[in-house]
């Protein structure tokens, strides 16, 4: 049921020479894995999260004829560590009205629940922390914690930009949830199965068996999804929580120093988290172009590079259209979500229940080239 | 708990823990290395230079209350769905596809009859209220 990293080097030899060095004891050994996997996660994640703040600022530069950050290391590379440096030693303030508690709380949400996430990952085939047989459910559960954090950041600082800007982000997180949970079950739908794994495991091969094209209806679905997945993560045009040009910086206004750094993270390791999820879920996952059937450990890595590969091109999709499309206003949010979004995503969700019984879950490729 | 269960929810709990620590790391070095200077001026809510008059926390538009009831309805839809959408294949290779296609369809539906009816009284503008009475006066 739950293949997980663990369980795919438990095929391996050298495992067990480690289990003999813990002395035997499996969950010791497994415990030990999945803390050195969770480091090495969280640190190629913290440092996605901070090239993505250099691929934002140079992808902007360069989309308006800007130099961009140049100074800091070549290519202005270490930017991201002068700016770390700096947000560690900036005084951290706290408003003299706020809500001290929940103050404190709202940045750690927002971490935690960006980092819940990364554990149903599915990298590849075999190095998924955890497939969880709820592994889409679970993901779309706690990134929900992102939204909480959102509100209670604004709540808590008691100013008036925060209180808007949390509002706001608060609306249209939850709103957005459903457009994008339905794009989701029409996947789960054609899978038959909510576990990562699942879903990716019946991508294999060529573009044309990735779901986006398994029929009409999930190649719309991949547009609602990641239109969703755009508001959801706060980022422009559905940026209005921070909207800098109204809010001034929208919920975390009150922030400094490090705290306001912690949102940040989260709020770009969440877009690396939802460009993996439109791969895992539409665009085939890690899987390679070829079916090869013998397993053995460098493919893994290659799938890993794949699924990389794939999800950072979609994160330059997101930077793309943060900085060519203007911000809509709140009822253009609201009835995007209301009267386009869920009509069409429900729309989908039928075609595709039709489908399947129509043509017995084959897909469209299997339908034309009939094998 | 079996082992077999724990084995898929330890990374879950590790990467949380994980989180926890790298907040609490960050917050007591910034507090070892950032300057402490604190002033009442510092640390009023930035109103862009303006002194703050009141609380923020007052009453907001019942637009985000609205909002908030519709979300919590098709979010329970949605969460219903999930079970039934994740046997669907299954039940339809073992030849009951036309019986699942009419339960998930009857399940859809409600879903479709709830979106229409906050469609019709207008629960989906987001402002609502004045456009009905502009209407109601022009008759």
């Amino acid at each position: 049921m739950n293949q997980t990293i663990v369980s795919y080097l438990s095929k391996y030899e050298f495992y067990k020479t480690l289990l003999g060095l813990f002395g035997g004891n499996e969950s010791l050994l497994a415990f030990v894995i999945y803390l050195i996997v969770a480091l090495i996660i969280i640190g190629f994640c913290a440092t996605v999260g901070g090239l993505g703040t250099f691929a934002e600022r140079k992808i902007s530069a360069d989309l308006q004829a800007r130099i961009g950050p140049n100074r800091v290391g070549p290519y202005g590379l270490l930017q991201m560590l002068a700016d770390g440096i700096k947000l560690i030693t900036k005084e951290d303030i706290m408003p003299y009205a706020a809500d001290k508690f929940l103050f404190y709380l709202a940045p750690l949400l927002a971490l935690v629940g960006v980092f819940a996430t990364l554990a149903v990952f599915p990298w590849s085939s075999g190095f998924a922390m955890s497939d969880l047989n709820v592994g889409v459910f679970y993901l779309v559960a706690i990134s929900s914690l992102v939204g909480l954090a959102v509100f209670l950041g604004g709540y808590s600082s008691n100013s008036k930009w925060s209180m808007l800007g949390g509002m706001r982000g608060a609306s249209q997180i939850i709103s957005y949830e459903i457009p994008v949970t339905l794009s989701i079950l029409a996947i789960v739908l054609l899978a038959g199965g909510m576990g990562f794994g699942t879903i990716v495991a019946q991508q294999k091969g060529l573009p044309f068996n990735w779901f986006i094209f398994h029929n009409p209806f999930t190649f719309i679905a991949f547009f609602v999804f990641f239109t969703g997945a755009l508001a959801e993560t706060n980022r422009a045009p559905f940026d209005l929580p921070e909207a800098e040009s109204e809010l001034v910086s929208g919920y975390n206004t009150e922030y400094t120093g490090m705290r306001f750094g912690f949102f940040a993270l989260a709020e770009y390791i969440e877009v690396f988290v939802v460009s993996g999820v439109a791969v895992a879920l539409f665009l085939g996952g890690s899987n390679l172009p070829v079916n090869i059937e013998v397993d053995f450990l460098p493919l893994q890595f290659v799938e890993v590079i794949i699924f990389v590969t794939k999800a950072a091109l979609l994160y330059y999709v997101v930077i793309w259209i943060r900085w060519t499309l203007p911000r809509l206003r709140v009822d253009q949010l609201m009835s995007i979500c209301w009267k386009y979004l869920t009509p069409i995503a429900i729309f989908n969700l039928v075609g595709c229940a039709i489908w399947m019984v129509a043509f017995n879950g084959k897909s469209l490729a299997e339908l034309i080239f009939g094998h | 708990m079996t082992p077999a269960t724990f084995d898929g929810l330890m990374p879950i709990v590790i990467l949380m823990a994980i989180a926890v620590l790298l907040f609490l790391g960050g917050h007591f070095l910034s507090v070892y290395l950032a300057p402490k200077k604190p002033s009442h001026l510092k640390s009023t809510p930035y109103e862009c230079g303006e002194e703050p008059v009141g609380t923020a926390w007052s009453m907001f538009n019942v637009r985000f209350y609205v909002v908030g009831l519709i979300f919590i309805i098709f979010d329970v839809e949605s969460v219903l769905m999930f079970p039934v959408a994740a046997i669907f294949k299954e039940m339809n290779e073992m030849g009951e596809g036309g019986y699942a296609l009419i339960v998930f369809l009857s399940f859809v539906s409600i879903l479709i009859e709830g979106i229409a009816y906050c469609w019709k009284k207008g629960d989906l503008d987001w402002v609502k209220s004045f456009q009905l009475t502009a209407n109601k006066n022009k008759k």
